[in-house]
């Protein structure tokens, strides 16, 4: 007994030792390999008197389980100082840089066209197109301006043949028309897209962007014109409160026309949307001309509604802070870095317009 | 349309201070550009003061002073008066002045060797007084604070700038602006002032108008005034004019400028006595020339309404006068023109011949044609006031009847458009103030419009005038309804929300580029599209519509690798054109990469970017939007923009005929075209409208989810085959020899070279084998790898590699 208590004594000893791997196998081996003394000391079992040796046997395997257990532990603590070592050795430079980050950008024409259509979503709008190139009579002589009508000097247009038949839009009211033409009422779309003017200097680009809206149903009034574009704005330059004016104006394809302010002011050179005491003018509606109705074979009497035209290139200046339009258009790499938006980016009813 | 509050005043009765009287123009339609002086040549003038005044080093008795002008420098003035001395408050004229008293223009000047910026002023200069002895002495009590301010008070009376709408030419005249005035309840509308003209004796000039085609001059009126002396406009007129910013000419023809601005009534004046024996107003003949006012000659087709005499042209009815007939100076008589034109008539003509003048304007937009007499009368009186003379009788000439149109107005039509109630009192008020004659029969207004509103024709046109003036302010802001009638987006409106993003995504820059572009770029990418060219380009560098977004992509690509940029991605999602109608254009998106991947990486190596770049984002493209990388099919043809080596184009399907993409090296002659340096240049297409929808709603086209627990074995083969043979090809055998056991293949390596016959390389391929019923045992496998090769070199003539 006493001779197991000290081959106990003796290992538990030398196990709190500062070992190495070999060490501790080496001290297995010595306790518990064939010859070892913890092993010789159960082969010796049988020499021992009955009554001894059930007593002995048991506080052999204490002493068995007590010494694997130690060797276990610090058979633990070499390998986790080993791995820590080898790890400390293997420390690089973390602040260098990452590996290349490829970034693409969204032209914020796109990105404020996609605005545009979530926000009209969420009132039951949907979007039509039509073509660029249009004739005449799409985008004239249906909406009410004839040939001989002074509003088309106010429409630089493109002409793409000797007859002046046939154009680039100046607008994308003859989506309108389309629209119209190809179903029945009730409608209530938005169109969003590029139109054409022979103008250029500062303030104009001979190619722009404009997103019509037409809502045609047997009531709608300029009340719901009204109420249609303070939801708009409000939501579009994301602020709870906006100062609007509706001016009367003058536009062929609409009786009563009307122009749309915002009040703004200047704040360390900065546009600010909303509150102030200046005006800026936005957009043009109105109550859709019962001329126009007739063109598209809709009983006047019966439906009427309301019709608008928004610049989307201004709208994103006045949001984003651009100062130059045809900056929007020259394609200088900095530019759409600086401007231009995530792609992952997505406006959306319930994640938000913008970040 | 300029004007100023004075003279809107002689038409309005009003109380109203200035700035509601601006506020109310806008609200009924009147938009004000700007209300604000015109700057005068007096603003020139500043008080100044003497800060120092040294001798002349060439001269004894000028000197050399510094003037303080209130500006941040002094200036250097050389005075030779004999009281200029230091501190001295006195009147500054800088150059570009002009000095009143002999309207010489000042510049900068040496005098004596010495720039003199300048001048300082006496009495007599300013025209003062005579004083002309010294410079003036202000005195230090009222001017010492005062330095650098005006030293003439502007006078001139602030002017309203109104920009008209096309629909309301009777607001081109100061009376017509305050008739709505008055209407939205800013005072009354005075009355016409009475005009007791004595105008005696027949008016003795013939007057005829011709019936011609067409006629476009429908009532001629005139006055013959005798022995009349021209001259220089009165005071009360040149400031009038002048306050508009317009030169006053000779009394004559200020005043029927006076009038027109005034009721917008354009009137002509002739020399009489330069007309040769009567008017006749008839259409112009082929070949007829005349020279104009503005100093051209002008040659006539046939069918232009002209006003004529007996030797030829005088004068284009309603747009411009001719020089023949023109009144000067020395002109003792004078026959008044005062004639309606019809818009049509006048809108032909000013096109074809290009002339653009304020009574053209007018014309086009629609004069009042019982404005006719009271021009008249209105000019006769002043010019025989102001010149002297007698007034002839009115001669009226016309071919149509004058008649009041009516149109009948349902009240309920108001409430029904504008959403809000007026009462029927009021709506009566405002269209009377408006100058409608009303009747009402129950629930109707029959309405006579008023002759100076061309622009109403029907009802909605009332509702519009009594909304405007009611102001837009009592409309109601309604909640917006949320009903739908239709989706959002349709189908293919998603798809091209999504490439848009899905191209952005793999690092490229979304630009926006002109839909034209330059004949001679777009030349280069044209392929068999038509031209298609713009009858009045902006710059003769964008003359045509666009046949392929790459022409404006290379440009700007150029642009920016001049800016010092190397590697760009650039993408366009928008329209090409195939001709030019309506509906005949495709949406393209067309994306352009350069330079390098990875430059100055620390960790990464760098590479030319090439051809398989271009694909892979064509191809990740395709499939993010949902199409099924097995079933896309790539051929090598491509557009000649492109390098023929190294370049293709991708279908959908095998059978295909219209491929949905482009990809592959650009071409190395467009770079060279475009001056574009850099390393390499590739690029791509996809084009939405063949993305045809083949593919299901996402609900519908995920099959269900099988997947094998059993082991997987790979299996690697090397085979050569032709050097033409297609990577494409040999894939598609391997994968249709068992698709239930072929789960992928992979090609990890192509050789040609050493050990390999000319003509021939060696593809090395990766087959992923498992089988969903069972672990497939080696003899299993041992088949399927015999059948492998076996298959692989009857249909590709290859041999498997040893």
């Amino acid at each position: 007994m006493s001779d197991i208590k000290k081959i106990k004594d003796e290992f538990l000893n030398k196990l709190s030792e500062d070992l190495n791997i070999e060490n501790v196998n080496q001290i297995k081996s010595e306790l518990f390999g064939k010859n070892g003394k913890i092993s010789s000391a159960f082969k010796n079992l049988g020499s021992l008197p009955n009554e001894e040796r059930k007593k002995f046997a048991s506080d052999l395997n204490f002493i068995k389980d007590e010494l694997q257990e130690k060797i276990n532990i610090k058979t633990q603590e070499i390998e986790i100082k080993e791995i820590n070592s080898k790890l400390e050795n293997e420390k690089i430079d973390v602040t260098l840089p990452e590996r290349n980050i490829v970034q693409g950008k969204i032209h914020p024409v796109s990105q404020v066209i996609d605005e545009i259509s979530s926000i009209f979503s969420e009132i039951g709008f949907s979007v039509e197109e039509g073509p660029d190139v249009e004739n005449e009579h799409y985008n004239f002589t249906a909406l009410n301006t004839p040939d001989n009508h002074p509003a088309r000097d106010m429409h630089d247009t493109f002409y793409l043949d000797d007859k002046k038949e046939l154009l680039l839009r100046t607008h994308t009211s003859p989506v309108q028309v389309r629209t119209m033409l190809k179903s029945k009422p009730p409608f209530k779309i938005i169109a969003p897209g590029r139109t054409y003017r022979s103008d250029s200097d500062q303030t104009h680009a001979p190619m722009f962007h404009q997103v019509e809206g037409l809502h045609i149903d047997k009531n709608i009034n300029m009340g719901h014109l009204k109420g249609c574009l303070n939801y708009f704005i409000k939501s579009f330059f994301e602020v709870d409160n906006i100062k609007m004016r509706f001016r009367p104006s003058h536009f062929p394809f609409t009786e009563p026309s009307a122009e749309v302010d915002i009040g703004y002011e200047l704040k360390d050179g900065k546009i600010v949307i909303g509150e102030g005491d200046k005006w800026l003018e936005i957009l043009g509606c109105g109550m859709v001309h019962p001329n126009v109705l007739k063109n598209v074979k809709i009983n006047p009497d019966k439906y009427q509604g309301y019709a608008f035209g928004i610049g989307i290139d201004r709208l994103a200046m006045l949001k984003y802070g651009i100062n130059d339009l045809r900056a929007f258009f020259e394609t200088d790499y900095r530019w759409l870095n600086h401007f231009g938006f995530d792609p992952l980016d997505v406006p959306s009813n319930y994640r938000g317009l913008s970040r | 349309m300029k004007f100023t509050i004075g003279w809107l005043k002689e038409h309005l009765d009003t109380k109203f201070k200035d700035s509601e009287i601006i506020e109310k123009l806008t609200d009924v339609g009147l938009e004000v550009e700007s209300f604000e002086r015109i700057s005068s040549d007096l603003d020139n003038f500043k008080v100044a003061k003497i800060i120092n005044a040294a001798k002349h080093p060439n001269a004894d008795k000028l000197k050399v002073c510094d003037v303080d002008i209130g500006e941040q420098n002094m200036v250097k003035v050389v005075c030779g008066a004999p009281n200029a001395k230091k501190d001295l408050l006195t009147v500054y004229a800088g150059p570009g002045s002009v000095i009143p008293k002999n309207s010489m223009k000042l510049t900068i000047s040496k005098i004596r060797g010495v720039t003199s910026h300048g001048m300082l002023c006496s009495e007599s200069e300013l025209n003062l007084s005579d004083e002309s002895d010294g410079i003036i002495e202000l005195k230090s009590n009222k001017y010492s604070d005062q330095v650098g301010k005006n030293f003439f008070k502007n006078n001139t009376e602030k002017v309203i700038d109104l920009s008209i709408t096309p629909n309301r030419p009777d607001c081109l005249g100061v009376r017509g602006v305050a008739r709505d005035l008055a209407a939205a309840g800013v005072g009354k509308l005075k009355n016409t002032s009475k005009m007791n003209i004595k105008s005696t004796g027949p008016q003795k000039i013939k007057v005829s108008i011709l019936k011609d085609k067409n006629q476009g001059c429908t009532i001629f009126g005139s006055c013959l005034i005798k022995n009349v002396t021209n001259k220089q406009s009165p005071k009360w007129l040149k400031d009038k004019i002048e306050s508009l910013g317009q030169k006053p000419i000779s009394a004559i023809v200020d005043i029927t400028n006076y009038v027109m601005l005034d009721l917008n009534r354009p009137l002509h004046a002739y020399d009489a006595d330069k007309i040769d024996k009567e008017i006749i107003v008839r259409n112009s003949k082929k070949g007829e020339t005349f020279k104009a006012l503005d100093n051209k000659q002008y040659k006539l087709i046939n069918d232009l309404c002209v006003i004529s005499d007996k030797s030829g042209v005088l004068g284009l009815g309603g747009i411009i006068g001719g020089t023949r007939s023109g009144t000067e100076f020395n002109t003792k008589n004078i026959l008044l023109e005062s004639a309606y034109f019809l818009p049509r008539s006048i809108r032909k003509t000013s096109k074809l011949l290009n002339i653009d003048t304020d009574a053209k304007f007018r014309f086009e937009r629609g004069i009042d044609p019982q404005s006719i007499e009271i021009g008249l009368k209105k000019a006769a009186q002043l010019i025989t006031e102001i010149c002297g003379g007698k007034a002839s009788k009115f001669d009226i000439q016309r071919i149509e009847k004058d008649k009041k149109n009516k149109i009948k107005f349902k009240i309920s039509l108001f409430e029904r458009i504008a959403g809000f109630k007026v009462t029927d009192k009021e709506i009566t008020k405002i269209l009377t103030d408006l100058g409608f004659e009303i009747s009402k029969k129950k629930l109707e207004l029959e309405l006579k419009i008023p002759t100076w509103r061309p622009d109403i024709t029907q009802p909605i046109d009332i509702v519009e005038e009594i909304v405007r003036i009611k102001g837009y302010k009592n409309i109601e802001t309604l909640e917006p309804e949320k009903t739908r009638f239709k989706d959002t987006l349709n189908k293919q409106q998603k798809l091209f929300h999504f490439l848009q993003r899905s191209v952005a995504s793999k690092g490229y820059f979304e630009t926006v580029t002109w839909s034209f572009t330059d004949s001679k770029l777009n030349n280069l990418f044209k392929e068999n599209y038509k031209e298609i060219k713009i009858l009045n380009p902006i710059s003769s560098d964008l003359d045509v519509l666009r046949n392929s977004i790459f022409s404006n992509l290379s440009f700007y690509l150029k642009k920016n690798l001049d800016r010092g940029f190397k590697d760009i991605s650039l993408f366009e999602i928008g329209p090409i054109f195939k001709d030019n109608k309506p509906g005949e254009q495709l949406t393209v998106i067309g994306a352009i990469k350069s330079g390098k991947i990875s430059r100055l990486n620390w960790n990464e190596e760098n590479r030319t970017v090439d051809v398989f770049d271009a694909k892979k984002d064509v191809i990740q493209t395709l499939i993010e939007a949902g199409y099924d990388r097995q079933n896309l099919f790539i051929r090598e043809k491509s557009p000649s923009y492109y390098h023929p080596g190294k370049s293709g184009s991708v279908y959908l399907d095998k059978d295909d005929i219209d491929p949905v993409a482009y990809f592959g090296e650009i071409h190395p002659n467009i770079q060279k075209k475009f001056d574009i340096k850099t390393e390499a240049l590739v690029g791509f297409e996809i084009f939405l409208d063949y993305l045809t929808d083949k593919k299901l709603k996402l609900k519908d086209s995920k099959s269900k989810f099988q997947f094998s627990d059993y082991q997987k074995s790979d299996r690697d083969f090397a085979f050569v085959v032709d050097k033409n043979f297609k990577a494409q090809d040999l894939i598609k055998i391997i994968s249709s020899i068992d698709q239930s056991l072929i789960k992928s293949v992979k090609i990890f390596d192509v050789y040609e070279g050493e050990n390999i016959p000319r003509n021939k390389k060696s593809i090395a391929l990766n087959v992923t084998i498992q089988s969903s019923e069972k672990t497939l045992e080696e003899s299993d496998l041992e088949k399927i790898n015999k059948l492998i090769i076996s298959t692989v070199e009857t249909k590709s003539g290859a041999k498997i590699r040893s």
